[in-house]
């Protein structure tokens, strides 16, 4: 009865392309973000996820406009691979009026629900049990839908992990916790806040399907998602995918990653998944280099267009201060 | 008039004040121990280095960075106080509590009360909050009102460095449980350093400016307005009294009264959200004890009724200004 679109188990050069188009969108706007926020027209939090690209590409590449994405407020990749406009999402980072949330929540909160963008959450884990309970209802609803949920390395250390974990294991829920582990939790390294070697190892404590997969390859993100999509849509519930990757610009902006050993940032670097990435369909046929660089002349018009408008977009009034915190206006 | 400029004192930020007195603690008391996320020197002795070189000095059994799980971090802050340390827990900000409000509600407060007072939990739970720094609905808010109305912990808001210094000793000394907030701007605002050794009393407001028309109640970050205004209005000879209540539990009823009953005009300003706010229950305190006294209704300000919001654009409307302080002693004077 689900109408839902199926996806390959392997990408071809269409699926690889498609691919790559996120990835290049959220590296140039990642990129764009970092430049307007350091010339001080936009003031706000921003936690890069430049190196991170690939993993919700190669996921959202294989979802349908309704499949939900629960994120974080590192949720750039997510908002923007799953379909979120450039425009209302430029203007939410700028505080304006004609943001995805009118300006209150900021970037640490998009949403847009026609992009299956459901919730943004700042609290670190949060997002887990949301995403049991979108993927209930639409098991209850029957409407095939898959819901899919990101978070850190350091997330799989909160509670809200590991009861959600089990009650999704539990029900069988059409869902998918997608850890991106990129080494850090703030400060924190790794191996300094988790007591078992992979993420995945804690699949086995709740009878979960669960695997680690390297998040910077295309090719193993298709496969690993598209298993993890057609179980959930099959009604083979849950899977947790750890997908190994790095971020190369810090926590948040401003941070100098001087925690991070600089042998263990150059090496990350030398698996930057993009240049990787444009090697993989220039080698392999996939696409031509004037191809490519079509690709980002595009994207970087859009993004010009997309900042002209947030830039020159009206703040919010003062009455929306007390409006949306209920359905009805209540006098403050 | 007021001292500063010219006088020598040197100067240090929250965040110093901070460091200061967990230097100190840990110096004078081995039980004393310091842990939170990212806390120790490997991660940069804490996200804006108020922890800075205390894991280097005192070690790392002593100092500890944790993986993010608040419930852990008070957990084993309560358990570590039962069995006669001196935990001073850090939790990132203060919206996180919300995570591990179990271990704080139904536990650090009420463990000595429903032990019949067999067990005690002298902790300190440190956080940063604040709006003012575009952080949004999850960063930002104040919610001293849900801690002061839990019986069994102290709640402690400063609004200097030498405060913040003798506050937080004085917390770490006290037997019970206490909730520090620090404020996200304050903690980078120079300010008087204090002298070593210096304490604090729980309970006991400062009274940074002394009048005889208006008084205006406050704590943590406003308080600077509210002395602004005081000097302010000084000039035009409306004469403010300023009080920085410095902890919300206990709270200094008598400074607040002896003030009340000279002036007879209050206005109460706090960052958190007015409506059920500490400034609620000050009205409140202050038309029980104080009714014959007032010669005009109590003045409240707080934030709007709402969740912090993003835009800048809102959230200077959100909370309280210099301006709407200033309209409200002129309000109460009539
Ligand atoms: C409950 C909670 N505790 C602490 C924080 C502060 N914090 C924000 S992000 C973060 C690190 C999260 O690390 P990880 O889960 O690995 O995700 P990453 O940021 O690396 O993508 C922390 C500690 C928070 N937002 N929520
Ligand atoms: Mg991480």
């Amino acid at each position: 009865m689900s109408t839902h679109q199926n996806f390959p188990a392997e990408p071809g050069t269409a699926e690889l392309r498609d691919v790559y188009g996120r990835v290049m969108l959220i590296k140039l706007t990642d990129e764009r973000i970092r430049r307007v926020i350091r010339s001080g027209r936009i003031v706000t939090p921003h936690y890069s996820p430049r190196g991170q690209e690939v993993i919700p590409s190669a996921i959202c590449a294989q979802l349908n406009p309704d499949d939900y994405v629960v994120t974080i407020y590192r949720g750039l990749h997510d908002h923007l691979a799953k379909g979120v406009p450039l425009k209302q999402l430029w203007a939410e980072y700028a505080g304006r009026a004609t943001g995805s949330c009118k300006g209150k929540g900021g970037p640490m909160h998009i949403t847009h629900p026609a992009a299956g963008v459901v919730v943004t959450t700042g609290i670190v884990g949060s997002g887990i049990p949301i995403a049991n309970g979108l993927a209930w209802a639409s098991q209850l609803k029957g409407d095939g839908r898959v819901t899919v949920t990101n978070f850190g390395d350091g997330a799989s250390n909160i509670g809200a992990f590991h009861e959600g974990l089990n009650l999704a294991s539990l029900w069988k829920l059409p869902v998918i916790f997608v850890c991106s582990n990129n080494r850090y939790g703030e400060h924190t390294a790794f191996e300094k806040g988790t007591a078992v070697k992979q993420v995945s190892d804690r699949g086995a404590s709740y009878s979960m399907p669960a695997m680690t997969v390297d998040g910077n390859d295309p090719v193993a993100m298709w496969k690993a998602a598209n298993e993890a999509i057609t179980r959930a849509r099959s009604g083979g519930g849950p899977t947790l995918i750890e997908a190994m990757t790095f971020r190369f610009e810090g926590h948040t902006n401003g941070d100098d990653s001087h925690y991070i050993p600089a042998d263990v940032m150059a090496a990350a670097k030398e698996k930057d998944p993009v240049p990787r990435f444009r090697k993989l369909l220039l080698e392999g046929g996939h696409a031509t280099e004037a191809e490519l660089d079509a690709i980002e002349v595009k994207i970087n018009a859009d993004l010009d267009e997309a900042v002209d408008f947030a830039l020159n977009s009206p703040w919010p009034d003062a009455a929306e201060l007390n409006r949306d915190i209920y359905l009805e206006e209540i006098e403050a | 008039m007021s001292a500063g400029a010219d006088t020598k004192v040197a100067q240090i930020t929250g965040a110093q004040a901070v460091n200061m007195a967990l230097t100190e603690a840990m110096e004078n008391d081995p039980t004393v121990l310091v842990f939170g996320e990212d806390v120790a020197d490997p991660e940069g002795g804490g996200v804006i280095k108020v922890t800075q070189g205390l894991s280097t000095r005192f070690g790392d059994h002593r100092v500890k960075s944790t993986p993010i799980a608040e419930q852990a971090i008070v957990g084993a802050a309560v358990g570590a106080a039962i069995a006669g340390m001196r935990p001073v827990a850090e939790i990132m900000l203060m919206n996180f509590f919300t995570v591990a409000m179990d271990q704080i509600v139904n536990h650090a407060a009420k463990i000595r009360y429903m032990s019949g007072g067999a067990t005690a939990v002298p902790l300190t739970i440190r956080t940063l909050t604040g709006a003012g720094n575009s952080l949004g609905g999850q960063h930002s808010d104040m919610l001293e009102a849900w801690m002061a109305h839990t019986a069994g912990l102290k709640v402690v808001i400063p609004s200097n460095p030498a405060d913040y210094k003798g506050l937080l000793l004085s917390c770490i000394e006290d037997d019970n449980p206490c909730i520090f907030v620090e404020n996200g701007i304050l903690m980078f605002t120079p300010g008087d350093a204090p002298p070593p050794g210096h304490r604090v009393p729980l309970g006991k407001a400062a009274i940074p400016r002394e009048g005889s028309d208006v008084t205006l109640v406050s704590y943590g970050r406003p308080v600077l307005d509210c002395i602004a205004v005081a000097d302010q209005l000084a000039e035009e000879g409306i004469s403010v009294e300023v009080i920085d209540l410095r902890t919300i539990v206990p709270m200094d009823e008598a400074a607040i009264f002896a003030s009340v009953g000279k002036t007879g005009r209050v206005v109460i300003v706090h960052e958190a959200v007015k409506r059920f706010g500490v400034g609620a229950e000050i009205a409140a305190r202050i038309s029980e004890t104080c009714f014959g006294k007032l010669k005009a209704p109590i003045e409240r300000i707080g934030a709007k009724y709402s969740p912090v919001p993003f835009s800048s654009a809102l959230e200077k409307d959100f909370i309280w200004s210099r301006e709407r302080v200033e309209a409200a002693v002129r309000k109460v004077m009539g």
